[in-house]
């Protein structure tokens, strides 16, 4: 399988070691990136907010590349605000005559919208994946529960993302439980973790993400698993009042592409473990161990 | 040459205050063929009538041009003065200068020269118009109820008791509808079983009802007064004949059902009663779930039956009957919140109630004898939170509409649990409170001292946490967020139309609306008939209704029924399409486009040069065709014309005022 990739910007700076994992992942189940040449930014947060010509032609201008260099190729990124936007882009020029008419003119190139944008979440669910997901795992993982936090963007709007479930949905979870984890039943998978607001509206948006960890904790997860760089540092940064203010017990949060490929026996230095503020070697290890496995910290 | 009158009607000031009788009616006199012109303040009223009349016989009138109020308003009444004079009551023509002149306009001036051109286009086609006769068609003195709750029974009782026969059809093994599964109604709090299963008994024993339970319609062919109606008989594989609903089968079957009647609270066996009081008072067997049926091995229930009632080989029977009317009462359903609202946990838990399994609960014969308990165990609850307009008001999930009801029923489950359970914390959340009808705002505001906490905002996430669900919201009174720490929700869920409307109302050829409600012909002036003669509608199948609005349309409908019972033969409007056989092709394109299948072909002999052929033509059932005028629009030859709208009237009046 080959795609087209949208990395972002955090792929490139805050999320090392899931893009790590995600290349070591990909390459181990047979699926090619192929990065899109010359690629710029999807417009999140700020963008469409201040304009929505401009929030529209920015993740429009790289899918137009792509769409141009790899005409057979669907398109996927592995951030759920790069997602957001790629996908409103191209939302909007299927549905919406007038709109594609000035996106165009504003990127000087014509754009399509003929191939479709996924997350890593939809790539990884498909059939064939999930059989090489399942053929390349160790089964280490087995016992170890986590909450699969989607975050908003993933699933919302439902008219954008065509998501089957906006409140409880399942794809993560599917993908977890085949690289041997336990995910939890719990009920903040989709709830927001404050986004780009937590750096000017702390006091509002930390509580949002406490809330979350402490739901996840109360259900019974060791880790939370993320799909969005951006979801992956709010909820593991912000720790600091969770456990000083609320009592919280700190709690490790990693991307499924680090899960995965520590179920497919990847070591801590090949995907930066090392990296997260919140120790996530630990949990993984002592996961592995109980089934005899090593891990190489 | 045609003697045309011309009548300009004052209509108060509503038409005089924007256009000039006086000058609408001068000018009228020099238009060819108008032999005589008048204004009058109320042309309807009885000295209005009486110069119409006087007028006709005075100057030998033969064609009436009426300029006044819509032809939806009088029509009527002036065809009715016409039929005691020398003019033919079709040889009439209305000029609405009131909806359609004075009161969407300002300029006197431009409104009086529109009104002239109104009044130019009427006396153009009333030149061309041509006497028509009503013909009559034989009533078949029996009515078709379909549907059997509270609507259905209420219908079918007062149409039986005015003496004619009726068959109420229930697709469930029992009538009753939702008001069976009801415990107490709003603002009376009497019982609901104690006022609705004595009207069942008197359905089961009034000679003049015939009650067939478990039965669908399949299809409806004929016209009003002369309906034949298809009737599936699904097998219940217990002989009702002989059965005296003993209740010893039920007894010893194996199988456990989800309780449909205790919506998923409790489960049933498969051999059934679908409540204690159903009526008929007869068990059924669910044959998706008899091992009998499904394996061929059990067969308990047939060795218990001390009268041989069980029949495993019993099969579905379809049977045809005519009937007069037919009254539509096929409620509503409550919807699907779980696929809707995952915010609310999607019916992962098991203490979100929706409303009905909050009544059944409530119900002292429901699955917990009526103590309010919690499904997951067994406790009573400390605090609960009543969550309204879920589905309701929401065109983004749910439907845009109101459920009319649920403000109602949610200050009685708030009363209900604070009776019972004094000193549980009860919180309503809600976007209004509506409480228009009698009793109604009085019973709310004694909710309200009861102790039931109102909290005007929406609950935007329940989730689990330690046992208790927790319900996120706003109240928008104080701005702020709020958390309730409940033991159990109740959620009141929208109304929407009962499963398969759709099939029925296509085959009745009956519209609904946008929502997938039974439309009625007009919500104002016809609220119980549909846009298809002979064919009534009752209840919630028309919208959201709580009981006493229901009970009251149902003896509102069955005045209509009964009224055209009474009649043993009845007028049919000449106003329909006809067809020139020598024009028509036989291409079909009106038997296609027909929304009341009035026309079909037939064969017929005709002669092409010397030889006799045999070929198909277009032939209009009078007593299907509601004169819509589609088929002439669609007849490629022109050999399709509405008697009374014909091409030649119709191009007359445009070229009256284009030429």
């Amino acid at each position: 399988m080959k795609y087209s990739y949208f990395p972002g910007c955090s792929m490139e700076s805050t999320a090392k070691s899931y893009r790590l994992a995600t290349e070591y992942v990909m390459g181990r189940i047979g699926i090619e990136l192929i990065e899109i040449k010359d690629w710029n930014c999807c417009g999140a947060t700020s963008g469409h907010a201040l304009n929505e010509l401009l929030g529209l032609a920015l993740p429009a201008r790289s899918l137009a590349i792509a769409e141009r260099e790899e005409p057979e190729l669907d398109i996927v990124t592995g951030c759920a605000s790069c997602y957001a936007r790629l996908r409103h882009a191209m939302h909007k020029a299927r549905t919406d005559n007038a709109s594609r008419y000035n996106i165009e003119k504003t990127i000087e190139e014509p754009y399509g919208a003929k191939r479709e944008v996924y997350n890593f979440l939809d790539i990884l669910t498909s059939e064939a994946a999930k059989t090489a997901i399942r053929e390349n795992v160790t089964g280490g993982l087995r016992g170890l529960k986590v909450a699969c936090y989607y975050g908003c963007l993933n699933v919302r709007p439902a008219e954008v993302t065509g998501a089957p479930d906006r409140e409880n949905p399942q794809a993560m979870d599917e993908i977890v439980a085949l690289a041997g984890a336990d995910p939890v039943d719990w009920a903040f998978k989709t709830e927001c973790c404050g986004a780009a607001h937590q750096n000017d509206a702390a006091s509002v948006t930390r509580p949002l993400v406490w809330r979350i960890l402490k739901n996840a904790q109360a259900n019974g997860a060791e880790a939370v698993v993320t799909a969005c760089p951006m979801c992956n540092l709010n909820l593991e940064m912000r720790q600091d009042g969770y456990t000083k203010k609320t009592g919280g017990k700190a709690i490790p949060v990693f991307s499924v592409s680090e899960l995965l490929a520590v179920a497919m026996g990847a070591s801590a230095g090949r995907i930066a473990l090392e990296a997260h503020h919140v120790p996530a070697a630990k949990v993984l290890a002592s996961a592995l161990r109980r089934h005899g496995e090593g891990f190489a910290i | 040459m045609s003697r045309i009158g011309v009548f300009v009607c004052h209509c108060g000031t509503n038409i005089a205050s924007t256009v000039d009788p006086e000058r609408v009616a001068a000018a009228s006199r020099g238009i060819p063929g108008v032999a005589f012109a008048a204004e009058y303040k109320y042309m309807c009223s009885e000295p209005g009538q009486q110069m119409i009349k006087d007028a006709i016989r005075e100057q030998k009138l033969d064609r009436i041009v009426i300029a006044s109020c819509s032809p939806r308003m009088h029509e009527i009444t002036f065809r009715k003065m016409l039929k005691g004079t020398d003019v033919n009551p079709y040889m009439l023509e209305i000029a609405n200068i009131r909806e359609q002149c004075s009161w969407v306009h300002t300029d006197k001036e431009k409104a009086t020269a529109k009104a002239v051109d109104l009044v130019r286009m009427s006396v153009s086609k009333a030149s061309k118009n041509e006497p028509l006769f009503t013909s009559t068609i034989p009533v078949t003195k029996k009515a078709l109820v379909i549907g059997g709750g509270i609507a259905g029974i209420q219908a079918a009782l007062d149409i039986a008791d005015a003496g004619h026969e009726v068959t109420l059809i229930e697709r469930e093994p029992s009538i009753g509808g939702k008001m069976a599964m009801l415990d107490k109604t709003f603002p009376t709090l009497d019982c609901s079983a104690c006022i609705s299963t004595p009207k069942m008994v008197d359905v089961g024993a009034h000679p003049n009802i015939t009650l067939r339970t478990s039965c669908e319609v399949t299809g409806v062919s004929g016209y009003i007064g002369n309906f034949e109606v298809s009737i599936r008989q699904k097998a219940r594989y217990v002989n009702h004949d002989v059965c005296t609903g003993c209740g010893l089968c039920e007894t010893k079957c194996p199988v456990k059902v989800t309780s449909e009647f205790n919506q998923g609270l409790s489960t049933r066996p498969a051999i059934f009663k679908l409540f204690p009081q159903a009526v008929p008072s007869k068990p059924v067997i669910d044959k998706e779930h008899c091992r009998k049926l499904r394996e061929g091995k059990c067969g308990i229930c047939e060795k218990l039956c001390p009268l041989g009632c069980i029949h495993y080989e019993d099969e579905d029977r379809d049977f045809t009957e005519p009937f007069g009317a037919i009254l539509i009462a096929t409620g509503y359903r409550l919807i699907d919140w779980g696929a809707l609202y995952g915010e609310y946990g999607g019916g992962r838990y098991k203490d979100v109630l929706s409303g009905l399994q909050f009544e059944r609960t409530v119900n002292a014969a429901g699955p917990t004898e009526g103590h309010i308990v919690r499904p997951s165990d067994g406790k009573e609850p400390e605090t609960v939170v009543i969550v309204k307009c879920v589905g309701s008001r929401d065109p983004k999930k749910g439907k845009g509409y109101c459920s009319r009801a649920c403000c109602m029923y949610a200050a009685k489950h708030a009363h209900q649990i604070l009776d019972k359970l004094p000193g549980t914390r009860v919180f309503l959340f809600y976007i209004d409170v509506r409480t228009p009808g009698k009793g109604y705002e009085e019973f709310y505001d004694q909710t309200r001292k009861d102790g039931a906490v109102y909290v005007r905002g929406r609950i935007s996430k329940i989730y689990e946490e330690k046992g208790q669900l927790i319900c996120q919201g706003e109240d928008t009174l104080l701005g702020q967020q709020v958390r309730v720490r409940a033991d159990m929700v109740i959620l009141e869920t929208a109304m929407e139309p009962s499963a398969g409307v759709e099939e029925l109302t296509s085959l009745l050829g009956v519209a609904r609306d946008g929502n997938n409600w039974v439309q009625e012909a007009h919500p104002k002036l016809r609220p119980v008939e549909t846009q298809v003669g002979g064919v009534f509608l009752a209840g919630a199948c028309q919208g959201p209704k709580d009981i006493p609005d229901t009970v009251s349309q149902a003896s509102a409908a069955a005045a209509k029924v009964i009224g055209l019972l009474n009649k043993s033969e009845m007028e049919t409007s000449p106003m329909i399409s006809a067809v020139e056989r020598d024009k028509c092709s036989g291409c079909g394109a009106c038997v296609n486009i027909c929304p009341y299948t009035a026309i079909s072909l037939q064969e017929i002999d005709d002669r092409l040069g010397a030889r006799r052929i045999k070929r198909e033509v277009a032939s209009v059932n009078a007593g299907l065709c509601q004169g819509c005028g589609a088929c002439t629009s669609a007849c490629r030859t022109g050999a399709l014309d509405l008697l009374g709208f014909k091409n030649a009237q119709i191009l007359e009046e445009v070229d009256a005022l284009c030429l």
